[in-house]
Order: structure tokens, then sequence, then C-alpha cells
């Protein structure tokens, strides 16, 4: 047994935390957050020439065709650094559809450009409040055009197109929904951005009105695409979260070491020593549950949708965790501007929602368990 | 990332399959297997019989103690050897709860303090099982602070003279030998005033005295010491350095992963899937899922974690303090899942006589065993200060005793 990442791919995120720290310090991300620039674009060229944007896209696509294993590696980095850039939503979210279900053609056009950063792409999944379901898709595909609005779009407002969830059948079920690929700067189109509660990562309102739209897989088949699409994600994000939870808790811990109260380090107080065990514990627990999504994921594992969803709901309860305490941590400093927790309490907020609430996941995870306990 | 043996590991899991297979007392599996949490019992038979004669026929083919010397008793395994056998052995390995303190924290002191000939004496038979050890640390005045102990030992001629009182001993109602700490110079700060032995636990003046535990169990002893005398040859490591010893014993306790905490949650999911509630399958009722979601993430962190440490082990990495993370985190998740489940059940959750012992009962038995899990080995909080200094790097706690003369200390909180 190895339930550990290869040399090779420690190396590579020793790489990937070196060129963050030097190209996305905090100063980088405050340029974002402080509405300065909608994304870090010499980050996203420099994360182009390093190959990480396209390293789980196969070679002959322009990738650097590595893996899943590497790509949640990198990942976990840039959830650390909380990269300011559309990551998650090109190459999760736009990107693994285009794997699982386009055409030759399709990936030819778009998968080069997504691996050397010259094309930004999303998903258009949700309407409104609520999680997942194809019942919540009112966006209607018919001859070749869409209608009807979606919100939010992850980075709907920079992004060149989007793969979209529509409605082609009137059945009620799962096979009603279709996904099609928008070019978002063609006619049709009308974008909003949407002020959200993560500055550092855009949403965005869409309406289409008669825009053109591409077929994306088969018709009928979109919902079983998206929850694949979903539960890839889910793992992915999940190493982002949990690099943010490292984070946050080394943060805790370094202040901890530094402030002095009372004339000892507060981290000599044992409730102080404590908080940080507990998030030292969550987010040990949920780097576990992502390797083990990572296995499941890399190896496309019949276990990937009940290894996902844990995946997914541990990291998102450790980053949370690991957030709010490193706030408490900090006391007063912690609640100011210049500090740096508020961004990690803000993008932990932020992706717990993004695929899903926790307590769908949640449901997700016990459906998925019980089904396998009654095969 | 796989969970693929190596061909030396398939090799040596096939043999202990196939050994196990062929000579396990089968007639007791179910049973062991379906044993909740604390209460190891077995239908008309005497468990303590049933596990010795298990660990001897272990003995005798070589699979007892896998990662002793021969010399000793054992096999001569690497760690992870020790893991797949662990795993192999399944619910057998339940009969084996008597030994742990033995095998996984005397035997490991005898091995690094004993003169040559008492090691090739002693372990062995404690490998297989012939005889039982217990760990004599824990005293009313000293738990988590161990240090703080009262028991005194003093040297007369070639012998120490024992008095004093240890309290919690796992086992020692049944146990031949014991690992002893002691106070040799109280005139000292505390730590450096220790000394430790072994005993033979029927030496005169060594009185056992069961405790009733709060789950109704006697699983440990008060025991007294009048006038016991050692042999200074049974002294473990020099005078007055018996802090040092005891932290060799403890660092042992580390070594003893792979085998999976308990932690609940098979249980409750497969209560939760067959209970009906008023509205329907519990197992369909959102916040039952969203309760049992939590929890399955949290055995499953358990789970992955332990086969990370496992996969440490196989490249010859020692075990670090964050396996203390095992014991914080499921003693209190039972202790959750235990209320939970009697919670499911209403009022029927207070009942646990014959007829509903299968449902009620189980979850009653972890729910009375969980208080004694998140204590024994180190609290809850002794865990805590560990993960935050030793993985943290936190500063230790103020310790206002470190340097006072330990007869100096004061004993009451409130005067
Ligand atoms: C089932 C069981 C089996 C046992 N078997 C053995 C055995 O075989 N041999 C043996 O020697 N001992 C044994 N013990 C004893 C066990 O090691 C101690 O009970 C344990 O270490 C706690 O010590 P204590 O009971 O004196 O509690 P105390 O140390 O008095 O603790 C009381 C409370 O104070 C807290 N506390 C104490 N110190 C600190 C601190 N520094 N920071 C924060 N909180 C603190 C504790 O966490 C706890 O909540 C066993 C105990 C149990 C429950």
């Amino acid at each position: 047994m190895n339930f550990d990442f290869s040399d090779e791919q420690k190396q590579m995120r020793d790489e990937a935390r070196k060129f963050l720290s030097e190209q996305c310090p905090p100063k980088a991300v405050r340029e974002v957050l402080d509405g300065k620039a909608p994304y870090d674009k010499a980050l996203w060229k420099g994360l182009a020439e390093m190959g990480f944007l396209g390293v789980a896209i196969p070679e002959q696509f322009g990738g650097a065709g590595a893996g899943h294993l590497e790509l949640c590696v990198i990942a976990e980095e840039m959830g650390r650094a909380l990269a300011p850039v559309p990551f998650s939503s090109t190459v999760y979210l736009a990107a693994e559809p285009l794997l699982i279900a386009g055409s030759d053609a399709q990936k030819q056009k778009w998968l080069p450009k997504i691996a050397s950063g010259d094309a930004i792409g999303t998903l258009a999944l949700f309407e409104g409040k609520g999680n997942p379901s194809p019942k919540a898709i009112t966006v209607t595909a018919n001859g070749g055009v869409l209608n009807g609005v979606k919100k939010p779009v992850p980075d709907g407002a920079i992004a060149d197109f989007a793969v979209v969830a529509a409605r082609t059948g009137s059945s009620g079920r799962e096979s009603d929904i279709s996904l099609f690929i928008v070019d978002l700067k063609a006619g049709g189109v009308e974008i909003k951005s949407l002020t959200n509660i993560d500055l550092t990562r855009g949403q965005a309102e869409i309406t289409f009105k008669d825009a053109k739209a591409e077929p994306l897989g088969a018709a009928g088949e979109g919902w079983s695409v998206i929850t694949q699409v979903l539960d890839r994600a889910a793992v992915l994000m999940a190493f982002e979260q949990v690099g943010g939870a490292d984070r946050a808790l080394e943060m805790g811990r370094d202040y901890a070491l530094d402030r002095i109260a009372f004339g000892r380090p507060i981290g000599s107080f044992q409730a102080v020593k404590h908080m940080l065990a507990d998030m030292y514990v969550s987010a040990t627990l949920a780097r576990s549950n992502c390797y083990y999504g990572a296995w499941a994921l890399s190896t496309n594992a019949g276990e990937l949708p009940e290894a996902a969803a844990a995946a997914r709901i541990s990291a998102t309860q450790a980053f949370q965790h690991c957030a709010k305490n490193n706030i408490q941590v900090h006391g007063g400093m912690g609640f100011t501007w210049e500090f740096d927790c508020h961004m990690y309490y803000r993008r932990a907020n932020a992706v717990a929602l993004g695929l899903g609430s926790l307590s769908y996941w949640e449901d997700a995870l016990i459906d998925r368990m019980r089904k396998k306990n009654a095969a | 990332m796989n969970f693929d043996d190596t061909p030396q590991e398939a090799a040596f899991r096939a043999e202990a399959k196939a050994w196990i297979a062929a000579n396990a007392p089968k007639q007791y599996e179910d049973e062991l297997r379906k044993a909740s949490l604390g209460r190891v019992a077995l239908k008309g038979a005497n468990i303590l019989e049933v596990a010795k004669a298990w660990q001897k026929k272990k003995a005798d083919a070589g699979w007892a103690c896998l990662h002793w010397p021969k010399e000793y008793g054992g096999r001569g395994s690497s760690p992870i050897e020790r893991v797949i056998w662990q795993q192999e052995e399944g619910p057998f390995g339940r009969l084996s709860s008597m030994f742990i303190i033995g095998h996984g924290m005397c035997g490991p002191t005898m091995m690094a303090f004993a003169g040559e000939e008492q090691k090739r004496r002693y372990l062995p038979p404690l490998a297989s099982g012939e005889k039982i050890w217990c760990q004599l640390f824990s005293e009313p005045a000293g738990g988590s602070d161990v240090a703080g102990l009262r028991t005194r030992a003093e040297k007369r001629g070639d012998e120490w003279v024992i008095n004093g009182q240890k309290i919690w001993t796992s086992g020692a109602h049944y146990s031949d030998y014991g690992i002893l700490l002691t106070r040799t110079d109280p005139t000292v700060a505390k730590h450096k005033g220790l000394t430790m032995f072994f005993l033979d636990m029927k030496s005169p003046g060594v009185e056992v005295r069961p405790i009733k535990q709060a789950s109704g169990a006697s699983d440990f002893n008060e025991v007294y010491f009048t006038d016991v005398r050692i042999p200074d040859t049974q002294r473990l490591g020099n005078v007055n350095d018996g802090w040092n010893v005891s932290l060799t014993t403890l660092m042992n306790e580390r070594m003893s992963i792979g085998a999976g905490v308990a932690t609940g949650f098979p249980e409750l999911f497969d209560f939760c899937n067959s209970l009906m509630l008023e509205d329907g399958p519990a197992i369909e009722n959102r916040a039952v899922r969203s309760k049992l979601a939590n929890w399955a993430v949290k055995a499953s962190g358990l789970k992955y974690t332990s086969m990370r440490a496992i996969s440490a082990l196989s490249r010859g990495e020692r075990p670090g303090p964050d396996n203390s993370i095992g014991k914080l985190v499921a003693g209190s998740m039972i202790q959750d899942v235990a209320t939970y489940a009697l919670d499911l059940q209403g009022a029927a959750g207070t009942l646990s006589g014959p007829e509903d012992a299968e449902v009620a009962g189980k979850f009653q038995a972890m729910l009375l065993r969980a208080p004694g899990t998140r204590v024994e080995g180190g609290t809850d909080e002794i865990m805590r200060n560990i993960i935050a200094e030793r993985v943290l790097g936190l500063p230790g706690d103020i310790r206002v005793d470190k340097d006072v003369p330990f007869n100096k200390i004061p004993t009451k909180g409130r005067a």
C-alpha cells in the first residue's frame, strides 16, 4: 500500500507552493479583493506557463497529460494561496465536462486554450436559491438556441465560454436535461456581475436570449455528466479547502507563538492550544478523506461518488472550522481588514456553497452509502 | 497512490490468512464480531482461557508479538507486517485485549531496560500469553500527572521495600507480573526522584481490590503495597531515572496503530437503516441523515488517517505523535453516537433487558464504556496538549511544580 502522493507529486507540490508564494502573496490577492482587477491576469499566465492549467488535460489536447492526482496537488496549493484566478471554474467545471462528454472537435477547440490560459471557462448550472437538481433547471434549449437566466455563475463575468445545463424535454425526469457549450462573447448573451461574499472570486448572472448553443454530449445525458462533474469537482475543491484550512491553522499557530498577553505567548494558554489542536484534527481528518477521494478520482473507481461526498463534507467543515477559529486566535486583529484572516473566512464560506451546500452533500453521502450497502 | 500490497507483503498476508483460517477459534467468530465496545465476553466460555489458548497457539506457530525479536518470543517482523496480521486476524484480535498492556507497554520496557537473562526468562511467556502483565503507574494523586505519584520505594540492602497504593490498574486481578513506578527520593523535583521496577504480582504484601466501574464491569483495580520486597535486580533503569524509563513505556503506546479504532458508526448506520420512526424509515429522515453524514466522515477520516500512517510505516518511518488523533476523536464520537442511537429510540432506549439488548443494550454498553476511553491512556485534554506541543510546536504548559522538591508541593486544591 502507498496511500500517499509519490515523490514526483510531492516535488510538484513544492514547486507550486514556491511559485505561488512568489507570484501570489497576500498583496496580490488583495488587488482583486479591493476591486482593482477582476482576477490576477499575470498569475493566470504564469500558471499556464508552469503547466498547471493543463496538468490533467491529455497531451494531444495541449495539456501535460499528468493526471488527476497531480491536479489535486495543485488544487491544494491554489487553496492555500487563495489564488484570485478562475482556476476552479475553468479547470474543474469547464474542462472536466469537456473531457467526459466532449467530441474530439470540441476538445480540440477548447482544451488547448484552457491549458495555455487563453480561454476561461465556467459551468452555468444554478438558477437562484437551492441545490443542484434537474428540477430546478428552467433555461430551455430549442432549435439550437438557449433562453433563460443562470445565477450564480462562477467567474461568469470573465469567462469566454460556458457549459450550460438546459432543459430539452418536459417528462419531469433527469433525461430532460442536456448540456451545451455557449460562446459567451457571441450574441444573445447578457452578463451582469454580482457582488458576493468572496471578493477574490467573481459571480455573475447570465441571461440567454436566443443565444447560439452547441450540444455537449448526447441529448438527455446532461444530468449524468453534471453528476460526474460535481463529484470530480468536489474532490478537487476539497483539496483547495484543505489547503486553505492548513494555511489558516498555520497562521493561527504562528500568531499564537508571537503574541504576548499576561506576560506569556497566548499559545501557552491551554484554551488556545486546544483550539489549535482541534483545528489540526479536523484538517487532518479532511486531508485523509481527500486522499481517498484523490485515489478514487484518479482511478475512476466505483467508490468515487461516496468518496467525493465524504471529502467534500469533511473539507468544508475543516476549512470553516479553521478559518473561524483562526480569527478567534488573532483576537481583535483577526477582525481587521488589514489582517488576512477574513480572506480565508470569506473563501471558506463561499466554497462551502459553490457546488451545493453541506446539507446537499450530506444527503448525497448517505444516499450513496445506502446504495452500496444494499448492493 | 494505491492500496496494493508489495509482493513480499502479499506473500506475508497469504501466509497469515491461511494460518488463521486453519487455526482460529471459529466457533467464537460471530460473537466476537458482534461484541460491542468494552464488552468482550463469550457465552458459555471463559474468555480468559479462550484468549490464552489462542495466544499460545499463535506463539507456538510464530505469530505472537510479531515485531519482537525471535529470541524473546516474537517473529522479528516489520511494523507493516504487524499491521497486515492485525487486518487478517480481524475479530479474533479482540481476544488480545488482556494482553495489550503487557505486549504494548511492559514488554518493550523490559526489552529496553532489563538484563539479557531476564529478557529471555520473562518475555517469551509474556508473548505467548502464559503470563499476563499489568502497568502500575496511576495513583490517586497522579494520573495525568503521573510524576505526582507517592508510592515509596526504600532501599534495604539488596532489596527495595515498597509501600503505597496504585489505582485504575487494568487486569491486575489476573496479572502475573507488573511494571511499577515508585518514588525513591521525595526531596528532589518530582520527575527526578522516580524509579521503575518489575515485580511478581503474587509477592507477599501485594493486595488487589477490584473496582466496580461506572459500566458495572470490573476491569481495573486498586493495588495496595505493604512492605513488598523487590530485589534490586528487578530495577529497570537507574535509580531516580524512572521518569525516562516510563517515557519509553508511554512512547511505545503509539506503536499500537493499525487495528483501527472503534467509532460506533457502522453500528449506528445499520441501526438507522432498519429503524422505523413515526414518519418512516430513520435513514430517510433528513435530520438523521445529516447526523449520520457528519459521523461518517469522521469515521472515514480516521480510517484513512491510519492508512496514511501505515503507508508511512511501510516506508520505514516511525509513527508520530499525531497518532493521538484516533483515540481523541473516537472517544467522544462513540459517546455521541451511542447517545444519539438511544435518543432515536425514545423511551424504549432506556431498556436493556435480554429482549431489547440487541438494540438498546448495545448502544448502552458503548455509552457506559466511552467515558473510560476518553480517560485511559491519557485524557482528551492531555491528547490535545500532546498535539498542540509536539505536532504544532506550541509552548508547554506552565509548570508551577517543576523545580520544587516533591515534598514541598501542595497536595490539596482548597485549603
Ligand atoms: C478504563 C481505564 C483503564 C486504566 N488502566 C490503567 C492501567 O492499567 N494502569 C495505569 O497505570 N493507569 C490506568 N488508568 C489510569 C489512567 O491512565 C488515568 O485515569 C488517566 O491518565 C487520568 O488520570 P486521573 O484519573 O488521575 O485523572 P486526573 O489527572 O485527575 O484528571 C481529571 C481531569 O483533569 C484534567 N487534567 C489533568 N491534568 C490536566 C492538564 N495538565 N491539562 C488539562 N487538563 C488536565 C483531565 O483531563 C481530567 O479531565 C486507567 C484508566 C481508565 C479509565
